[in-house]
Formats: C-alpha cells, sequence, structure tokens
C-alpha cells in the first residue's frame, strides 16, 4: 500500500463530497415551498419576507449562496437551522451517537449470527438447519428493515410486551451522557441498571436493521467458504487429521471473513444513511429523523448539514474499507 | 419437431422446472392481473366510507362478517378493496420505476463499458458522487422537490435508482468487450453502435433481466417507505405504504389495517427476488450463486 494511492483516494474523497453539496444544494433551491414563508406568521408582509430572506443570505444568487457556505464548512460552521434555531454542527452531533450506536449493534448482530448461520449451514449440508439458513437468507433480503420493525412492533410490544419499542431508554430513567453512546455512558458511570435499559431499548431497532444485512452476510459466507475450502492448504489441514470443526473455523473462515468484511464495511455506509424508517417507528433520537424533520420543515441549512455528513461518513468508511481489504490480503497491491 | 422448436420446448422446460420461477412468476402474474382487474373485482370503492363499520375485523374473527372479507380500516373503507386497488400503484411504480432506471443505467453502462477512457471515468465518478447520497434520504428530497403524485414517485425511484443498473452493468460490459466476436466484428467492419446493440446488450439480456426482477421489488418497497413518511400518491389513491402507515397508529386495536398490506408488499417482493435469482439461477448456470439452491 503506498501513499500515492491514499492520497489519489482522498483526493476522489473531496471531488466526492463537493459534487454531494452542489447537488444538494441546487435540488433544495428549487424546492417550491419557501422556508421563510413558512417562518412568519401568516400576517407577515412582504417587507418582512424579503427582510428574513436576506437574513438567511437566501436572497443572493444560487453560485454566490453556494460560496458562503462552502467557506463557512471549510471553517467548521454549518450554520444555524430555520426551524429549530440552533447550530446545525450541534444538532447534529446531539443525534449521530443515537444513530451510530444503533447501526453499530445492527452490524454487529448481522455479522455474528450471519457467520454463525453461514459456517453452520456449511457444515450441515441438507440438514434442517441449512434449510433454516437458507429461509432466513431469502426472508431477509425481501423484507425490508421498517417492516421488520413493524412486524416487531406488533408481536412484541403490542401482543406479547416483552420489550420496549420506544425511544433510546425508559422515558423515567435519566442517563447522564458523556459520550452519547447511552452502552458506553452507563458503563462508564457503573449505571448498571441504566446499561440494562438501554440494551433493552436497542434490541428490537438494531434487529430490525440487522436482519436484511444478516441475509447478505449468509449468502457472502456461504458463497467465500465453499471457495475457500477448495484450497490446498484446507486439504493440507484435513490430511494433518484436524477435526472438520478446527478445519473449518481456524482456517477456512479467517479467508472467508475477507470478503464478507468488505461488504459489511460497505452496507454499514448504506446503513447509516437507511435508518430513517426504523428511527420513526422506534421514536429513535437519530440522524434519520432529523433528517425527515429537516425535510419536511424545508429547513435548508439543516438538510445540507445531515446529507453531508452522512456522504461523509459513507465515503471515508468505504475508504477505510478498501484500505482494510488490502491490509487483510496481501494478494492486492494498489499501484 | 424441428430442433429451433425442440430447443424452445426445452429453454421452457427448463424455466418450468424451477420452482422459484415458478413461484415468482405466478406472484408477477398475480400482481398484474389484479392491478388490471381491481375495479371489477374489488367489492367495495376503495375510498367509499362507512363511519358506522369502522375498524371490522376480517371475516374469520368475532365481530367480522363476509361483506368485509379481510375487515375495515379506522374510516371504514373495505381493506381488501384497497389492497386490490394498491396493487395497481405498486405495479406502477415498478414497472414504470424499473423501466426508465433501467434505461438510464443500461445506456450510460453501455457507454462507459464500450467505449472506456475519458467517458468512462466521467461516467463512473458522476455514480460514484450519486451513489455517496444516502439512497433513502435523496428519494425523499427529491419527493419533497417534485411534491406528491404517482408519476413523481416513478421519477424519484429512477433518479434514485439509476445507478444500480450503471453499475452492475458497466462490469459486465468490461468483460464482454474483451470477447473474441466482438473483435471478430470490429473486423468485419462493424460500426460502433451496432457492435454495442447487436454484439454487447445481448450478452447483457440475461444479467438485465434479474436485475429488473430485483429492482421491480425494491421500487415496491421505495414507494412503501415514500408513502409512510407521507410522500407518495395522493391521499385519495390506495396505496400499501399508506395503508401501512395508517394501520400502524391503530395497531392496538385493529393489527389488520396494517398487517394485510404489510403481507402484500412482502410477498410481492419475496415473489420478484425468487423470480430473480430462478433466472439468474436458469439463464446462467456460472452466476449461480453456489450452495443456494
Amino acid at each position: 500500500m503506498n501513499l500515492k494511492y491514499i492520497f489519489k483516494r482522498l483526493l476522489y474523497m473531496v471531488t466526492t463530497l463537493l459534487g454531494v453539496s452542489i447537488i444538494t444544494f441546487v435540488i433544495l433551491r428549487v424546492i417550491p415551498g419557501n422556508p421563510i414563508v413558512m417562518m412568519l406568521p401568516p400576517q407577515a408582509t412582504q417587507q418582512d419576507i424579503l427582510e428574513l430572506k436576506a437574513q438567511y443570505g437566501l436572497d443572493k444568487p444560487i453560485p454566490t449562496q453556494y460560496g458562503i457556505w462552502l467557506k463557512d464548512v471549510v471553517r467548521g460552521d454549518f450554520g444555524r437551522s430555520i426551524h429549530m434555531k440552533q447550530d446545525v454542527m450541534e444538532l447534529i452531533m446531539e443525534r449521530l451517537p443515537a444513530t451510530m450506536e444503533l447501526v453499530l449493534a445492527a452490524t454487529a448482530i448481522a455479522l455474528i449470527l450471519g457467520t454463525f448461520i453461514g459456517t453452520v449451514s456449511i457444515m450441515k449440508k441438507d440438514t434442517v438447519l441449512d434449510k433454516l439458513g437458507s429461509l432466513l437468507a431469502v426472508l431477509g433480503l425481501s423484507i425490508p428493515d421498517f417492516l421488520w420493525g413493524l412486524f416487531f412492533v406488533l408481536f412484541l410490544g403490542v401482543f406479547w410486551h416483552i420489550l420496549p419499542i420506544s425511544g433510546r431508554i425508559a422515558s423515567n430513567y435519566t442517563l447522564k451522557t458523556i459520550t452519547g453512546f447511552f452502552l458506553v455512558d452507563s458503563l462508564l458511570r457503573f449505571d448498571f441498571r441504566g446499561f440494562y435499559y438501554a440494551c433493552l431499548h436497542l434490541i428490537l431497532p438494531a434487529f430490525s436493521l440487522a436482519l436484511p444485512l444478516t441475509a447478505i452476510v449468509i449468502r457472502v459466507i456461504k458463497s467465500s467458504l465453499l471457495e475457500v475450502i477448495k484450497e490446498d492448504y484446507i486439504l493440507l489441514a484435513r490430511v494433518k487429521g484436524l477435526s472438520e470443526r478446527v478445519v473449518i473455523f481456524m482456517h477456512a473462515l479467517r479467508n472467508a471473513l475477507i470478503p464478507t468484511t468488505t461488504i459489511v464495511g460497505v452496507q454499514f455506509g448504506f446503513l447509516m444513511g437507511g435508518t430513517v424508517l426504523v428511527e420513526i417507528i422506534y421514536s429513535w433520537p437519530g440522524l434519520g429523523k432529523l433528517a425527515v424533520t429537516a425535510i419536511i420543515t424545508r429547513d435548508l441549512p439543516l438538510i445540507q448539514g445531515v446529507v453531508l455528513v452522512l456522504a461523509f461518513i459513507f465515503v471515508i468508511v468505504n475508504l477505510v474499507v478498501d484500505l482494510l481489504y488490502t491490509f487483510m490480503n496481501p494478494k492486492i497491491r494498489y499501484g | 419437431m424441428t430442433d429451433r422448436k425442440k430447443d424452445s420446448y426445452l429453454q421452457i422446460r427448463r424455466f418450468l422446472a424451477n420452482g422459484k420461477v415458478l413461484f415468482g412468476g405466478f406472484v408477477l402474474l398475480l400482481l398484474v392481473f389484479t392491478s388490471i382487474t381491481a375495479p371489477y373485482i374489488a367489492p367495495h370503492d376503495p375510498n367509499e366510507q362507512d363511519i358506522t363499520a369502522t375498524k371490522k375485523p376480517p371475516f374469520w374473527m368475532q365481530g367480522g362478517a363476509s361483506e368485509h372479507l379481510l375487515g375495515t380500516d379506522s374510516l371504514g373503507r373495505d381493506v381488501l378493496s384497497r389492497l386490490l386497488y394498491g396493487s395497481r400503484v405498486a405495479m406502477f411504480v415498478a414497472v414504470a420505476g424499473t423501466f426508465f432506471a433501467g434505461l438510464i443505467g443500461v445506456t450510460l453502462a453501455l457507454i462507459a463499458g464500450f467505449y472506456r477512457g475519458a467517458l468512462d471515468n466521467l461516467i463512473s465518478r458522476f455514480v460514484d458522487i450519486w451513489i455517496s447520497f444516502p439512497p433513502i434520504l435523496l428519494s425523499i428530497v427529491l419527493m419533497a422537490v417534485l411534491g406528491t403524485g404517482l408519476t413523481k414517485v416513478a421519477l424519484a425511484i429512477i433518479l434514485v435508482d439509476w445507478t444500480r443498473f450503471c453499475r452492475v452493468i458497466r462490469g459486465e460490459v468490461f468483460n464482454v468487450r474483451e470477447k473474441d466476436f466482438i473483435l471478430a466484428a470490429k473486423a468485419i467492419g462493424l460500426g460502433s453502435l451496432r457492435t454495442i446493440l447487436k454484439e454487447v446488450f445481448p450478452n447483457i439480456v440475461p444479467l438485465l433481466t434479474v436485475l429488473v426482477t430485483l429492482e421491480m421489488g425494491i421500487a415496491i418497497i421505495v414507494e412503501a417507505i415514500l408513502s409512510f413518511v407521507g410522500l407518495s400518491v395522493e391521499a385519495s389513491v390506495p396505496a400499501w405504504g399508506q395503508m401501512i402507515a395508517l394501520g400502524r397508529l391503530y395497531v392496538h386495536q385493529a393489527w389488520w389495517i396494517m398487517v394485510f398490506p404489510m403481507m402484500c408488499i412482502i410477498t410481492s417482493v419475496l415473489g420478484l427476488n425468487l423470480l430473480g435469482d430462478g433466472l439468474r439461477e436458469v439463464l446462467d448456470p456460472r452466476l449461480k450463486v453456489i450452495g443456494m439452491k
């Protein structure tokens, strides 16, 4: 891996983000609903509208507006939310940990569950377990996360009241935050009750997001395991008389996990921007919910900020995944 | 029987021998059928409200009646009729969305993959930028710009999903272009356009068929997502996503308002995915995901 390649990728990243911000900027400027009019009382005069427009810089031509916005962003200033009258970056940073925690939990569940099911169904081919694994792989891909979410709400929240279906923690319980990640914060403060509550609240939304991803992991693990076990070193391990379990788990799985990591990494990027509906269903105070509120209230600076942050996470994750891939698989070297 | 006839006969046999194709094809046909015949087979007007009969359960439950087989919603509208009409919205976005997304994506992919160089760079960079948008947010933003309506939903789906076709097909065009018959086409003096249409395109059709079925499923889901956040078709048009969003509010009292449209979406998407999977197995045994029977 050389520096030139990393530099090239970083340059790519910057142009991608510029592209994303320009496209968002232009799309948002042609939105017919005028955020300024929505902010003012109905009896406001034309003069009031113009004044407020000037205050937010919306009276200037689009390229000028973009120039001003970009200059501020480079300095770390994403502007103020029109609707919530708060700093955009502040609003985003408040909600980012919630979404991040949810997505990390979902990814972990998918990786563990998918690897386990995929491996077992290769080892116990044509058994009931294998069939169940295949069924889950098909269902997981056909049922999107928000429908899983609604099913869970119906069966575990309404019919059987087993798990909480709203928010990140019991509404009558206050957790003092440090990082914004509830699981981490509660442990840091030795607040085990809080940790327990936070876990309970996390289970259903995380599983809703995780199941489609689990299906993908099962597929990738199965096909790459089948490739790997044809290799000579697996034959060697078998000839050495190692048990099937050791061969699969210690030798084959290690290599089969390389393509899996790549795919899960890419999916992580998608998932960060795909939690919208699950967050709405479970009243999860994250970025997705913030984004929808911003779009519906036509809060231009806020939409712009959220989209850019999500795109930033997406390209960063992809870059890291690529670099990790070369790191894990020495056969690949980029020039 | 001539050889040719026998060939196509065998081909059809092979399609029908695949359970996934059979099931998926059946679901697709059913969807086509209900979306065309909805006005004739629906027992009620989908928007007809009956405030004396709200939240009536399905016929097999206590309090249900055969007048409303799958019950009524919170405004007393017949759930079954709304589901049947809802399949029209689903089919429209699936067909229109997929067709045009495919058209744009495949055209750009053929250009990028065939000509390569600067054109390919330009198209690929644009695709890279486009997919860095979170797709769900992009579609919601687009709907906020475009306003509600059936054609606008399809347009949002096209604008978000053309990249799916472009990325996958471009890679395939790269492979096909290396083949000897492309060289042969060049040698006999076939022009670029003719080569693309007559030699390259037929070779990507198997992959395209699979992508199309998958995209139809995705389009149905996207419509449901947009309906769910209230940015899809007008309120007067019955759509599955809207029914789910409404049903969610009454999930404690009347689960059927939400569950039946969910089942419709899941069955449709499952059917289309299985059809895609099965077609992949039949059309191109090499592409078969090993171990997935």
